[in-house]
């Protein structure tokens, strides 16, 4: 298996990854439901910068405006930013405890759904609701498990 | 081994390239009317991804259903049959009405109200982010699924097709933030338009001057004149009117009757086709007389 071959891998993760975006789940969990391929994407940024980067998280971010029904190109363009901040930093972020990374991918995707929420805002005028942020902190609560599985998953089958 | 010079643009340049595209394809898709057919295409090849994500659920659901014990069916049973009974009841009763009416209306001169072709599809996935509630049907263009059909459950209404692909379909319920209704408060005959704010258990009517009859209770109808939802369904109950003389207009919410929060089945309607009288064959559900209709 060569490298491109095993590179394939990556993607595979983020679709699994988009899947769980769109599962049917009860009302009640809904709203906590963590940004899935965001997490995802942003572990791959983190650990294969030259790879991964923008261009991959634009396209599944406009993947995620497909499935999940919002303005196209509004989570392309939040997916393209993040990747850009982790991207541009992940000599830094790398060198953090998970749980200081923890804390970072919660600024993070707080600005993330602050950007999304302006977007969405500005083209079609929903008002604020603090219980828009949920998602964030169900993130920052899974980053340590999705950084310590995805590792392990890239080193057996080293991918690089 | 990568070369350190063959990176291709600097980290700026693209994130600067992915803005551009993102701010094209947000102007495309919500200034230009072209975007209808492309997210139809986009909806037709991210299908088979829906089917997957049910997966799961789907199992799960027949697990239990293999695991319910005799008596629990039998019990069901029972009570369905009741239900079928009091119903077909009602039913006969309703057809005599629906053909004193259409004879009446006949006689003011009046168009008959259809009753219409009815198809029952499954829900593969709802997704009620607080800025977009979309629901993903099982059917699609090839069951006769056109954008702008309405939608409904057992209660009430639910919203309408946006978006269609071969084997499924994609649907805006009536409280997303983009989605308006046109209705008529059942105890007034009032025109009224609700439209949603994002949240699942809320409608806002709009534009109701001070001085309008209306009431905390009140059962608010279709009213048929937006040309998409057909006459006389319900949407809502109004649950909350504030009469704040600071505001140009009343503070008017309504709840919808429909369960938003938990839709698993919904009622496809053609409101333009079918017989005029309320035909039992009609009203059971039968997928298959549907599908003869090609688009």
């Amino acid at each position: 298996m060569t490298n491109n071959w095993r590179f394939l891998w990556v993607h595979v993760t983020v679709v699994l990854a988009l899947l769980l975006l769109v599962m049917p789940l009860p009302a009640a969990v809904n709203l906590f439901r963590p940004d899935w391929p965001l997490l995802v994407l942003t572990y791959w940024v983190l650990a294969l910068p030259h790879r991964i980067s923008i261009g991959t998280a634009f396209v599944f971010g406009f993947l995620v405006d497909v499935m999940v029904g919002t303005i196209l190109g509004v989570n392309a363009l939040g997916y393209s930013v993040v990747a850009f901040i982790v991207a541009a930093n992940y000599a830094k972020i790398r060198n953090f405890s998970i749980l200081q990374q923890s804390l970072l991918i919660g600024l993070i995707f707080a600005f993330y759904h602050l950007l999304i929420f302006w977007l969405s805002h500005f083209l079609t005028g929903v008002s604020f609701r603090m219980a828009y942020l949920w998602p964030v902190l169900t993130s920052m609560a899974l980053w340590p498990y999705i950084f310590l599985f995805l590792r392990r998953f890239r080193r057996k089958l080293k991918i690089q | 081994m990568k070369p350190i010079f063959d990176r291709g643009p600097s980290l700026t340049l693209r994130l600067f390239m992915a803005l551009l595209a993102s701010v094209g394809l947000i102007t495309v898709d919500h200034y230009t009317d072209t975007s209808v057919q492309l997210r139809s295409y986009l909806t037709a090849s991210v299908g088979p991804l829906f089917y997957l994500a049910n997966l799961p659920q789907d199992m799960l659901f027949g697990a239990s259903e293999q695991f319910k014990s005799h008596q629990k069916v039998l019990e069901e049973n029972q009570v369905l049959k009741d239900t079928l009974l009091l119903q077909n009841g009602q039913l006969q009763r309703l057809q005599f009405l629906q053909q004193e009416n259409d004879k009446l209306r006949a006689l003011l001169g009046a168009n008959p109200v259809s009753e219409g072709k009815r198809l029952i599809a499954e829900v593969l996935a709802v997704y009620s982010h607080p800025f977009s509630h979309q629901i993903v049907l099982n059917k699609g263009s090839t069951d006769g699924v056109t954008v702008g059909q309405p939608l409904l459950d057992d209660l009430g209404v639910l919203g309408q097709v946006v978006s269609v692909g071969p084997a499924s379909s994609r649907a805006l319920l009536i409280v997303d933030n983009t989605h308006a209704i046109s209705g008529r408060i059942e105890r007034t005959g009032l025109s009224v338009v609700a439209e949603g704010i994002g949240q699942a258990d809320t409608l806002r009517l709009i534009h109701l001057p001070h001085s309008t009859d209306i009431q905390e209770g009140d059962r608010l109808l279709t009213s048929g004149l937006d040309g998409v939802f057909p006459e006389g369904y319900p949407i809502g109950r109004i649950s909350r009117v504030q009469r704040d003389a600071r505001q140009p207009f009343l503070q008017v919410n309504a709840e919808p009757y429909a369960k938003l929060d938990r839709i698993r089945y919904v009622l496809l309607v053609w409101p333009h086709q079918g017989t005029s009288v309320a035909d039992p064959q009609i009203i059971a559900p039968e997928p298959e007389q549907s599908s003869k209709e090609q688009h």
